[in-house]
């Protein structure tokens, strides 16, 4: 038993760095997102081949071979260039982990935040410029402070997928929980109550939430059906 | 010269030509019933005034002034529009729905702006409603918050697409008397409507659209009283 607590505990040690590269993550994610949601709707056409190039790029690559790329492609590419430049020379690997998992978020969030949009009656965009707003001013006052209702569950969904696949992480240098857990069973040979240790790291982590989310889209349920 | 100017204005959507050529004016404090079967152009008329639709050729002028993709945030200031569905805001109470145009657009004070608002709400009857959010308020009570909605910016012309015609009948006269409160202050008008006792009592001139060409105008006496055309006989007689 002694070992299930200690796995758990040693797999604990990773809950601030996979909590703080999945936050800092979802937030570059919603950013980069929205602007990617934006540009899809633009009438420039090339401002809409780059967004649905990204998505495209994102979308069809493991997460784990992009992080591969920025941690130690990028760098080894850089050098050869005859710049000395190393990940840990800038904040260290945690970095390029989170550029990644923030860049991979915010393909899926663009998806989520431009149905969000889609989904407001067009009505409310005519009311808003009739009354003399820009359309940035429209979409700042009225379209998107009703969208983000509408796309917080599945905003906090990505939060939880996101919080999942940083465990690839560890093969870029981030020790996250996962990573914990394998250099414990490494010293250890306890790989039962390693993985088990981890798994409920990440459950305490995922499930709460989960839960959040689904008293959110009830309430709103019960809201719309009062409506 | 006239408050609205349409000198041949056409629109088409693709191949589909929705209107024709369309000449009208609408003068200083006039109020102008746009009447006619359904698909005929009556709202893209009125859409293409505001340039909620782009206009495929023409010209409108507002007080003097072409309408231009450049300076079109500005004209829409000069002129409320009122929709069918209200579309009014639901994620703001009431009173933010009126205070949102002149705090962003003109850069009020909330102050000065909420004044306005609660003034412009007792107006329409609706003062009390003033912390409520748009959901519990009745039909013809929301359309009397957009009418307050589209007064905020002091417009100089009030456009009406169908403003009736999604409420239940009971709540059709207290629009109605707000509009009719409006037109009798001097407010230039111009109101597509199904609504033909209100055309009559109301408006100075009233046109009658078909297939995208005005066919029939004159005042409500000639028009709805006495046609001239066919085809407005033809409407009138199934309408009335
Ligand atoms: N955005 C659009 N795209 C394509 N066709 C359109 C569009 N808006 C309107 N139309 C078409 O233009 C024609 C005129 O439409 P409009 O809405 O102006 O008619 P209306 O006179 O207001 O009719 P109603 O009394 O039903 O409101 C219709 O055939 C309609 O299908
Ligand atoms: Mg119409």
């Amino acid at each position: 038993m002694e070992f299930y607590l200690k796995g758990f505990l040693i797999a604990c040690r990773g809950i601030p760095a996979t909590v703080i590269v999945s936050l800092v993550a979802i937030v570059m994610g919603a950013a980069i997102g929205l602007l990617l949601a934006l540009c899809s709707q633009v009438k420039s056409r090339i401002l809409r081949a780059i967004a649905k190039v990204y998505v495209d790029i994102v979308r069809g690559t493991p997460m784990l071979v992009q992080a591969l790329i920025m941690a130690y492609g990028i760098p080894q590419l850089v050098q050869s260039w005859g710049i000395d430049f190393k990940w840990t020379d800038y904040g260290g690997m945690a970095i390029p982990a989170v550029i990644v998992c923030g860049l991979n978020s915010a393909a899926y969030m663009s998806e989520v935040i431009r149905s969000g949009i889609q989904a407001i009656d067009k009505g409310q965009m005519e009311a808003a410029r009739s009354l003399g707003m820009s359309h940035g001013m429209a979409m700042r006052l009225v379209i998107i402070p009703q969208a983000v209702r509408i796309i917080l569950p599945a905003f906090a969904n990505e939060f939880v997928t996101l919080i999942k696949e940083t465990s690839v992480l560890g093969y870029v240098g981030v020790v996250e929980i996962l990573r914990h857990g394998q250099l414990w069973n490494s010293s250890s040979y306890q790989t039962f109550p390693a993985y088990i240790g981890v798994a409920i790291a990440y459950m305490i982590l995922t499930i709460p939430l989960s839960k959040l989310i689904n008293g959110y889209e009830r309430k709103m349920a019960r809201k719309e059906a009062a409506a | 010269m006239s408050m609205i100017e349409i000198k041949g204005l056409v629109k088409a959507f693709g191949d589909l030509e929705v209107l024709k050529g369309i000449d009208q004016n609408v003068e200083e404090g006039e109020v102008l019933c746009i009447i006619g079967p359904s698909g005929s152009g009556k709202s893209t008329m009125l859409r293409c005034i505001n340039r909620l639709e782009e206009p495929t050729g023409g010209e409108i002028y507002i007080d003097g002034n072409l309408v231009t993709e450049e300076n079109i945030d500005k004209m829409r200031s000069k002129m409320g529009m009122v929709f069918q569905s209200f579309n009014l805001f639901p994620h703001k109470s009431v009173i933010e729905n009126l205070t949102i145009g002149p705090v962003n657009v003109r850069k009020e004070s909330e102050n000065d702006a909420a004044e306005k608002a609660m003034r412009l709400l007792e107006r329409v009857g609706l003062a009390e409603k003033a912390e409520e959010y748009p959901r519990n308020l009745s039909g013809g009570q929301q359309q009397r918050v957009a009418i307050a909605r589209a007064l905020t910016m002091d417009p100089d012309v009030l456009l009406f697409d169908e403003p009736t015609s999604a409420l239940d009948p009971e709540m059709v006269g207290e629009v109605l008397d707000v509009m009719k409160d409006l037109a009798r202050d001097g407010m230039t008008m111009v109101v597509v409507t199904h609504e033909m006792g209100f055309a009559r009592e109301v408006a100075d001139k009233v046109i009658f659209m078909d297939e995208g060409y005005i066919v029939e105008e004159g005042s409500p006496e000639e028009v709805l009283g006495n046609p001239k055309m066919e085809r407005t006989k033809d409407f009138l007689s199934k309408v009335l």
